[in-house]
């Protein structure tokens, strides 16, 4: 990596995490994948130091099950993506484990403390953070505002102190200066006291990730964090993620893009319908079978035979020609 | 045409009872609509459990004016609670649904023949508010400056409900620079992205509930003190909806809008109102085309009028920003 990256972290702490005592950002990559190296490339494989643990959660949406996962943990401090076809079920997942929707049954833990019950915004002040994948700028608030605003433990958020400025002003200041370093590092910093809402829609993505960092989290969990980006700015967005490991926090991400999966994961998670398929470092789930199927349906490689083929031509010729006609019969 | 009467009646109305009553209101409102969002169709309500609350202690049951404001506070308090208790949790619609519906059940529950011993019925109750006035500091007479003021009994509510006014936006503004306020705010822009941040999204919106209910019911309190009489049908959905006039035409999220937006309403209302009776009598307008007693309500149809043509130009409202509407067309 750039020296150059690895300056700009010392300038700017992300979070009131304790940083890594260890050097660079390759220790950590390093760190992750030698703890991943004796895990079994297999579903719902356990890991040496798992932050998340989650047994037999089910979510089912009237019959359509959303999410029906047996088992998985997720290693701490390592970026884990999940990946998967559209409709498999890792925004349902990812609303599961941070209690903004309650599943149907299972038992899910975070750091020892079991997550069932609890509100979602327990979750987040228990260091588990998370982005959407609609992404969430607060309009009408101004980027530095939309800063402020994820610091926790504010004094001035209880109403009755919030009348008295004296009270919260310094920590106000400290907030502010956190807040600012982050803007910095997101390239944020010129937009400042612009509304959120006027903001480009990779810029939102980047504010919505740094106002997460405000809160200081363990683990974040960003949906579709690259969704939207221009290829100039994902490179920094993916810099950032990676600075997340360096921080010593734990990653877990949604993401489409294989390049992207591949360059910054140590491990990845597969779900197709709901289901977790297939789980292993990059390079090998990208080769699994299991999950070629997955993406490209399992019947991509049986060719059509000639018949069939003239078969479904003509049934769709059919089906234009009866449409033509009812269009027709409006018409009179 | 007497000009001098209808200017003089346009001032008195722009500092009077009624646009003390609605700028409380609709500060209380601002609380919850502007700042928080929360769709609040009962404001009224909150003005009723006030204005009963104190004159039912003192008319009724024969206690100390004191304990009927605290009365009537502490329902403000109850009321918003009983509201927000099982519809905070739920979308933004239920509250709307709760509120009209229980300012309603209010109004017909003291309005009922039932409780006439209590709340008097549609009549409602008289007689409370001499505790008030034996405080006034203004000796007897007229206070005015030509014609324009007021007799010492109204100096006295005045002087007492536009201090309630000041402190009112003193404390909006003061909360809405906080931390609180912020998160007030961002409430109203997404909830769940503030629920991520670890913020008790609930309790905010039940704070912001009886903040805002609390400030509103003051406008009951002077309203009731100030008429030294209260009916029922005062309390009516019109009252919150005036409120709501009020508050857009100020613009919304703005200390303060209300005050502005229920002075210009009741100008408005009393210009309308003068102008039109005095052009009928003067047979400048035909009373075919319209009578008098028919401008009262015509007035309201300017207002309406006023009000589309001021979104249509000016959706942020007199005060609000322009480019906080632009944000919404994205
Ligand atoms: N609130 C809901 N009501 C009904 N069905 C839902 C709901 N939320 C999700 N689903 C269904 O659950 C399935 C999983 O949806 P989910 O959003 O988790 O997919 P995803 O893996 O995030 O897809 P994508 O990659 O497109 O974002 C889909 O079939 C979806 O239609
Ligand atoms: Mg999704």
């Amino acid at each position: 990596m750039p020296a150059e990256e690895n300056e700009q972290i010392g300038q700017a702490p992300l979070a009131p995490t304790p940083r890594a005592e260890t050097g660079t950002r390759r220790d950590r990559r390093d760190a992750a994948a030698l703890a991943l190296k004796g895990v079994p490339h297999e579903p719902g494989a356990s890991k040496p130091d798992p932050i998340v643990v989650v047994d037999d959660m089910l979510r089912q949406f009237g019959g359509l099950t959303a999410v029906d996962v047996e088992h998985v943990e997720v290693q701490r401090g390592a970026i884990t993506a999940l990946i998967g076809p559209n409709g498999a079920g890792k925004t349902t997942f990812f609303n599961l484990l941070t209690c903004f929707d309650q599943p149907d049954s299972g038992t899910w833990t975070f750091n020892g403390h079991s997550l069932t019950g609890v509100a979602a915004h327990r979750v987040a002040r228990l260091g588990m953070v998370r982005t959407f994948q609609l992404t969430k700028a607060l309009s009408k608030l101004t980027v530095i505002e939309n800063m402020r605003l994820g610091a926790t433990g504010q004094r001035g958020e209880n109403v009755f102190r919030a009348l008295f400025r004296s009270v919260w002003r310094t920590q106000e200041g400290e907030i502010t200066d956190r807040a600012d370093d982050l803007l910095a590092r997101f390239k944020l910093d010129t937009k400042r006291e612009d509304f959120a809402g006027s903001l480009s829609g990779g810029q939102r993505k980047l504010l919505e990730m740094a106002r997460a960092l405000m809160v200081g989290p363990e683990m974040v969990m960003l949906d579709e964090p690259m969704a939207g980006v221009n290829p100039a700015l994902t490179q920094s967005l993916l810099g950032h993620v990676k600075d997340l490991r360096e921080d010593g926090m734990t990653v877990l991400f949604v993401e489409h893009d294989m390049d992207m999966v591949r360059d910054i994961s140590d491990w990845v998670i597969v779900m197709a319908q709901g289901k977790v398929i297939a789980e292993g470092p990059p390079d090998s789930v990208m080769g699994d079978q299991r999950v070629i199927d997955a993406y490209l349906g399992s019947h991509h490689d049986a060719a059509l035979t000639e018949e069939d083929e003239e078969q479904v031509l003509a049934e769709a010729e059919e089906a234009l020609e009866r449409e033509r006609a009812e269009n027709e019969e409006a018409k009179h | 045409m007497d000009w001098t009467r209808i200017l003089i009646n346009a001032l008195e109305a722009s500092v009077g009872l009624q646009a003390v009553v609605f700028a409380l209101a609709a500060i209380g409102l601002n609380v919850h609509f502007g700042y928080t969002g929360l769709l609040n169709f009962g404001q009224s309500g909150f003005l009723a459990v006030a204005a009963y609350g104190l004159a039912v202690t003192v008319a009724t049951f024969g206690l100390p004016f004191w304990l009927g404001i605290v009365i009537g506070l502490v329902g403000a308090v109850l009321l918003a609670l009983l509201l927000g208790i099982p519809t905070l949790r739920l979308r933004a619609d239920y509250l709307a649904i709760v509120t009209i519906a229980s300012s309603e059940i209010i109004r017909l529950v003291v309005r009922s023949v039932t409780f006439e011993g209590t709340f008097g019925g549609s009549d409602g109750r008289q007689n409370f508010a001499a505790g008030f006035y034996s405080l006034n500091p203004y000796p007897k007479g007229n206070y005015n400056i030509g014609e324009f003021g007021f007799p010492e009994r109204v100096m006295w509510i005045l002087t007492v409900g536009w201090a309630l006014v000041g402190l009112s936006c003193l404390i909006v503004l003061l909360l809405m620079r906080s931390p609180w306020g912020r998160v007030l705010k961002a409430i109203r822009e997404d909830e769940d992205a503030v629920r991520s941040l670890g913020k008790n999204v609930y309790s905010y919106k039940m704070q912001s509930l009886i903040i805002g209910g609390v400030l509103g019911s003051l406008g009951g309190f002077v309203y009731a003190l100030g008429q030294a009489s209260i009916q029922p049908d005062i309390f009516g959905t019109d009252t919150t909806f005036f409120a709501y006039t009020v508050l857009i035409l100020g613009g919304a999220a703005r200390v303060g809008a209300p005050v502005v937006g229920a002075m210009i309403f009741w100008v408005i209302l009393s210009l309308t109102d003068n102008v039109l009776n005095q052009a009928i009598d003067a047979g400048y307008i035909s009373s075919s085309i319209i009578n008098n007693t028919q401008v009262g309500q015509f007035r309201f149809m300017l207002v309406g009028l006023l009000l589309m043509i001021l979104m249509i130009f000016r959706p942020q409202g007199i005060f609000g920003d322009r480019r906080e509407i632009a944000l919404d067309a994205r």
